[in-house]
């Protein structure tokens, strides 16, 4: 299959009301040709409905979506040319491998001679050529993924919807699954939109992560940007393994935590409640080999748990609050870690040192605006 | 000596595993359980239905096939018979064609709709057919209502002869039996779930396509669940057809009540019942190659 024209997408100020609820609050997202954005959000937040507007199974209350150049806000779903995998994947039961992905080709009314090399080449590109004659009650869970996603890409949409169609996988399955949708991406150089509840799994395969709440769109970003500078507590709490603590600030780059000052390498919000988020990755074992100007929390450790590939440190700090830390299981790590009750001292570097807004704390500028 | 070493076994069985006890004791329960129901079948469908098959096979006091004879010989036989399929199937589809709308409305419309128009398909059910008969020979005499409207609004001069013929009896027939035919048409389309709709429409299908290729074809089996029911219910009908239809449009059924009633010939009634009683079981056998027989009588 040849690499064809993506097409980018263009929300505008969508927002979806049932009856008294909002599903989706005024959301506003701009994806470039080519991308994979995810919407990555706890389920309720949204991210569904808003995949619903695009695929046109939704139609907003108010807003509109663009596909291209073209608003397609309220063009009925079998006109979008927009290609859907869904969480169920949505086979057809009464189908064969073959004429469920013929079916797109079928509704379009494409010459019959042609559907069985289109069939196979989408088939080729998931690794299922030679499955056409099969039952889908044959197949395996992972198969029938990939048969849905042939079916979604044999009629060449230039933009691809996937509904967490990796969810109902077992865990390895899923993850060589998430490396070869990457590498489906770049081959076909289709724009994706991609829904999921899992952020390892936005992470691992986006360009762009969009992160909702309630229906509202909280941040956008590289799976750098929301991992480094979250936007609020909800985004780092969201994104990796962090534990949050009220602090106070100082001046531009420290704040208090209790009573202990600490470096911040970026600038602090301006918001008045602020939190620090401290991930479990990102804490260090102070072994007096780190360079001086680190902060360095005092603890006692209260309890070691074993998780295989790393340990997990849960700490208590002198002014009582708790934090949690991960240290590799290989010996060096280990050796490193004292037995329950003893004193521990870590650091963490000024550059992991992330500082934000309480989520919903307003930035003190939107009063003004 | 046998029953001694049948004893060990179980003995030896129980002491290995527990378990086999406990399932032995269950399946007990279960038969006693189940006893009462198996006692009244026993005593009121299978007896009786031997006594009818038996009494079908005896004329004059004698072991003859003289009732079988005279239905597979005579006009008269052979015209009732044709006559109930003839009125069965065209109930069948009317009702097929009338229900699968109203089914499919239901499917697809939200909840509290959906019960609605189930409530309205069943209500009927709660009143007597004798009641419904009844009902419908008030519409549909000659100056009933059907009559009236239709000479009022200019389509015909003269009341037409709605009732105490076979079209009658196929309009009050296909009414009495439509729930038949909507219930298991709703509960297959009620499974048929949204996605593979919303998928049919993602890939390009229009409404039409989608239904026609997606949606009708993974309904074929309610539609085949409710035909068959439909169709061997209007098989052995009686009180609608003999009401409506006046005595003038005779179903087999009614040839049954009539070799009692008027000629008191319980063989040639047992013989007519046997001869339907098998075309009902060769329905259901040829269909049970199709559709699982439990999805048919609704069990899934």
């Amino acid at each position: 299959m040849k690499k064809r024209d993506s097409v980018g997408v263009s929300i505008r100020s969508v927002s979806k009301r049932y009856g008294g609820t909002t599903a989706l609050d005024d959301i506003t997202l701009d994806i470039e040709p080519g991308e994979f954005v995810s919407l990555l959000g706890p389920s309720g937040s949204g991210k569904t409905t808003l995949l619903g507007a695009l695929g046109g199974f939704v139609l907003p209350s108010s807003g509109s979506v663009w596909v291209g150049d073209q608003d397609m806000t309220y063009m009925p779903p079998h006109k979008r040319n927009i290609g859907v995998v869904f969480q169920s994947y949505a086979l057809f039961p009464h189908m064969t491998v073959g004429e469920n992905v013929a079916f797109p080709l079928r509704a379009r009314r494409l010459p019959k001679s042609t559907w069985p090399e289109r069939v196979r080449q989408a088939l080729a590109m998931v690794e299922l050529d030679g499955y056409q004659e099969r039952g889908i009650s044959q197949l395996s869970g992972g198969q029938r993924q990939r048969v849905a996603l042939a079916r979604a890409m044999v009629f060449e949409p230039r933009l691809i919807l996937m509904d967490e169609p990796l969810s109902a996988l077992d865990k390895q399955l899923r993850e060589t699954m998430q490396i070869e949708l990457r590498q489906l991406h770049r081959k076909l150089g289709a724009t994706i939109v991609y829904v999921t509840h899992d952020q390892r799994e936005a992470l691992t395969m986006s360009d762009r992560v969009a992160i909702l709440k309630d229906g509202r769109l909280v941040q956008i970003g590289t799976p750098e940007t929301l991992h480094n500078e979250p936007e609020d507590s909800f985004v780092a709490s969201f994104i990796g393994d962090s534990t949050l603590l009220p602090v106070t600030r100082v001046d531009a780059h420290r704040v208090k935590l209790g009573k202990l000052t600490l470096h911040s390498a970026r600038p602090l919000p301006p918001h008045s409640e602020l939190l620090l988020a401290v991930q479990t990755e990102k804490l260090l074992i102070d072994d007096g080999h780190h360079e001086a100007g680190v902060n360095r929390l005092h603890c006692r450790v209260r309890e070691i748990v074993y998780q295989g590939d790393s340990l997990r440190l849960f700490l208590e700090m002198d002014d009582g609050s708790a934090i949690s830390l991960r240290q590799p299981s290989h010996h060096m790590g280990q050796q490193k870690i004292p037995p329950i009750g003893e004193s521990l001292t870590v650091v963490l570097h000024p550059e992991d040192t992330i500082v934000v807004p309480r989520t919903g704390c307003r930035h003190p500028a939107a009063h003004v605006a | 000596m046998k029953a001694t070493a049948i004893h060990d076994r179980y003995a030896a069985a129980n002491a290995i595993d527990p378990s086999l006890r406990h399932r032995r004791r269950e399946h007990v329960l279960m038969m006693m359980l189940m006893s009462p129901a198996v006692l009244v079948v026993f005593a009121l469908l299978i007896v009786p239905l031997s006594w009818l098959i038996m009494q079908s096979f005896y004329a004059d006091g004698a072991l003859s096939l003289e009732h079988y004879r005279r239905i597979f010989t005579e006009g008269i036989y052979w015209n009732t018979f044709f006559l109930t399929f003839r009125i069965s199937v065209i109930v069948t589809l009317l009702a097929l064609l009338m229900g699968y709308p109203v089914a499919y409305a239901a499917s697809i419309l939200p909840q509290r709709w959906a019960m609605l128009i189930l409530a309205l398909v069943i209500l009927p059910f709660w009143t007597s057919v004798l009641v419904r008969a009844y009902a419908w020979l008030i519409l549909l005499q000659r100056s009933g209502v059907v009559n009236q409207t239709l000479i009022a609004s200019g389509l015909t001069d003269s009341p037409l002869a709605l009732m105490h013929n076979e079209l009658g009896t196929i309009i009050a027939t296909v009414h009495i039996l439509l729930p038949f035919m909507v219930l298991p048409l709703y509960a297959t389309m009620q499974k048929i779930p949204q996605d593979l709709v919303q998928a049919g429409a993602s890939l390009g299908g229009s409404p039409l396509h989608v239904f026609m290729r997606v949606f009708f074809p993974l309904s074929l089996s309610g539609v085949l669940a409710g035909m068959t029911l439909v169709f061997v219910l209007c098989l052995g009908f009686y009180i609608t057809p003999e009401l409506v239809g006046g005595g003038r449009t005779v179903m087999a059924s009614m040839l049954v009540s009539r070799n009692i009633q008027l000629y008191s010939d319980w063989g040639a009634a047992s013989a007519v019942s046997v001869v339907l009683l098998i075309c009902v079981l060769a329905i259901f056998y040829v269909v049970s190659r199709l559709v699982p027989l439990e999805r048919i009588l609704g069990a899934k």
